[in-house]
């Protein structure tokens, strides 16, 4: 099985995974990724608009991968987490440029633009945010 | 509406099955069934089948049309099912409407799928189809990983150790000795699951279901024809599947799972039993965290005493509520579209007093908790020895 899609199917994301945008309503003030025109409170009689997200936040959960899916193989062992974001949505990437035991709950983090994978030898390669530890 | 019973059961040896394809499992299971309920193909009606991702694993879509063709049923109306690993539950579900409705009056439900054909992390790939594929997978999360989040909070939030989460496989591993149709016949130790290999923190390797092969059916009817089949019917008393958010990480609260709450508590209200009427249950044990999240969410415990109940013995064939009796998906294999139909096997063999040296004396109520991706379906199901 192959992996590689068009590029239309990575394009029409690149806003939310470049530039962490996701959505925010006005009737309820809740923010959350990703973007969508339904608020998941509100339902249609939310307001929702695009919002991007200032990158900061805080580990809610994390794991260290060390059997890879497809593509991913090159980058075991790597942290996934589960992100709350400051604005209060969560996100998941992995968090880089630390050593895995260094992630723990609750520790801030940052969001950084890098390489997420190679869609085999043809594909496209794809980029989106990972997060990094902050400053607190 | 009708009440439903169930008078066949039909379910081949979970495993590798290197000389067995969709046509040789589903075929297996299909005639045991049949033959179980003493009917001919002509009583049948419908066939509800799930399979998660047999296009992934085999290159074979299709298949509500090639569950009658390989049972040699045409034209019988075929429906495909596909939750995941909730696949199968959901024919289930979806088999009990047809009955209760009074539209169909003998429908065969199941499940198969057939995982073994494929190398190691292609399977994962599809596996990670049942999560939120742009959102989550996107970034390199697999279902171990999912898993691995909930545990990891629910260690943090609620104090549940490592070792209380090895008990869990030790138990179905304990269990499925008993069980002729298990893929593992081999007692672990706490010890073997603290020295297996990681596999996503802090998940190790015998905390993992394991990819199989396998397929299972059941034979539903009307109740009130359930005696002109067996002596021994099982009563459905509830059916209820709940949805939840695709994504884990979009939930407020990654310790529980909202969707079994959902389903069970509308389950108990169908049936008109509280969780302590409940006898055995075969619960989802995809990874040994979620028995723990699910004796909590179903009742059995009060949150965040999952890691506590397994350690105190009550899960056990014998203790106050068993779990898993048939060495759950842990142990018992996870052929992931034949789950909840192999699961409702158990219940099924556990009610008419046919489970050998896993029976649980004196059963008379089962609950059947399944789950699709993280928690995004889940379907319970209870049965009764008794129809009321």
């Amino acid at each position: 099985m192959t992996t590689e899609k068009s590029v239309a199917h990575h394009w029409r994301k690149f806003k939310e995974r470049y530039c962490l945008v996701g959505s925010h309503c006005q009737s309820c003030k809740a923010y959350f990724y990703p973007t969508s025109v339904i608020c998941p409170k509100c339902r249609r009689k939310g307001r929702v608009g695009e919002y991007k997200f200032s990158g900061k936040g805080k580990v809610f959960s994390h794991t260290t991968i060390r059997v890879a899916p497809e593509g991913f193989e090159a980058y075991v062992p790597y942290v996934i987490a589960i992100v709350e974001l400051e604005e209060g949505a969560r996100v998941v990437s992995q968090v880089v440029d630390c050593k895995p035991d260094e992630v723990k709950i609750g520790i801030p983090v940052e969001s950084c633009f890098r390489k997420i994978r190679e869609e085999g030898k043809s594909g496209l390669v794809l980029y989106g945010f990972k997060f990094r530890p902050a400053e607190s | 509406m009708r009440d439903v019973a169930i008078v066949g059961i039909g379910i081949t040896k979970f495993g590798e099955h290197w000389n067995s394809g969709l046509k040789e499992l589903i075929t297996e299971a299909g005639i045991k069934a049949v033959e179980d309920a003493g009917i001919s193909g002509k009583d049948i009606q419908l066939i509800i089948g799930g399979s998660m991702s047999s296009g992934l694993f085999v290159g074979q879509e299709h298949t509500g049309a090639l569950f009658t063709d390989y049972l040699g049923l045409n034209p019988v109306p075929a429906i495909r099912t596909e939750a995941a690993c909730a696949s199968s539950s959901v024919a289930l579900f979806t088999g009990v409407m047809a009955i209760q409705s009074g539209r169909y009056d003998c429908v065969v439900v199941g499940g198969v799928e057939k995982m073994t054909d494929v190398y190691g992390n292609l399977a994962t790939t599809a596996l990670a189809g049942a999560m939120d594929r742009d959102n989550e997978a996107h970034f390199g999360l697999t279902f171990p990983g999912v898993y691995a989040l909930m545990a990891q909070r629910h260690m943090y939030q609620y104090g549940t150790t490592r070792e209380q989460m090895a008990m869990v496989a030790v138990k179905n591993h304990e269990n499925a000795m008993h069980n002729p149709n298990a893929q593992f016949h081999r007692k672990i130790t706490v010890e073997d699951v603290l020295n297996s290999p990681l596999v996503s923190d802090p998940l190790r390797l015998l905390d993992c279901s394991p990819i199989a092969d396998g397929a299972a059916a059941l034979i539903i009817v009307p109740a009130e024809h359930a005696k002109k089949y067996t002596d021994t019917p099982v009563y459905i008393r509830a059916s209820a599947q709940a949805s939840d958010t695709l994504g884990l990480y979009m939930r407020p609260d990654i310790t529980t799972v909202g969707a079994t709450i959902s389903a069970v508590q509308n389950a108990y209200r169908q049936a008109g039993l509280r969780p302590g009427d409940i006898d055995f249950a075969e619960v989802h044990d995809c990874f040994t965290i979620n028995e723990i999240i699910a004796t909590e969410d179903l009742g059995f415990c009060r949150k965040g005493e999952g890691g506590n109940l397994v350690q105190s013995g009550d899960t056990m064939i014998g203790g106050r509520i068993p779990v898993n009796t048939s060495g759950g998906l842990k142990a018992k294999g996870h052929p992931v579209g034949a789950t909840g139909a192999a699961q409702v096997v158990e219940l099924v063999e556990q009610l008419r007093g046919e489970a050998g040296g896993r029976q649980v004396s004196g059963a008379e109520n089962g609950l059947a908790h399944n789950v699709g991706g993280s928690g995004s379906t889940v379907v319970v199901h209870i049965m009764s020895r008794n129809r009321k």
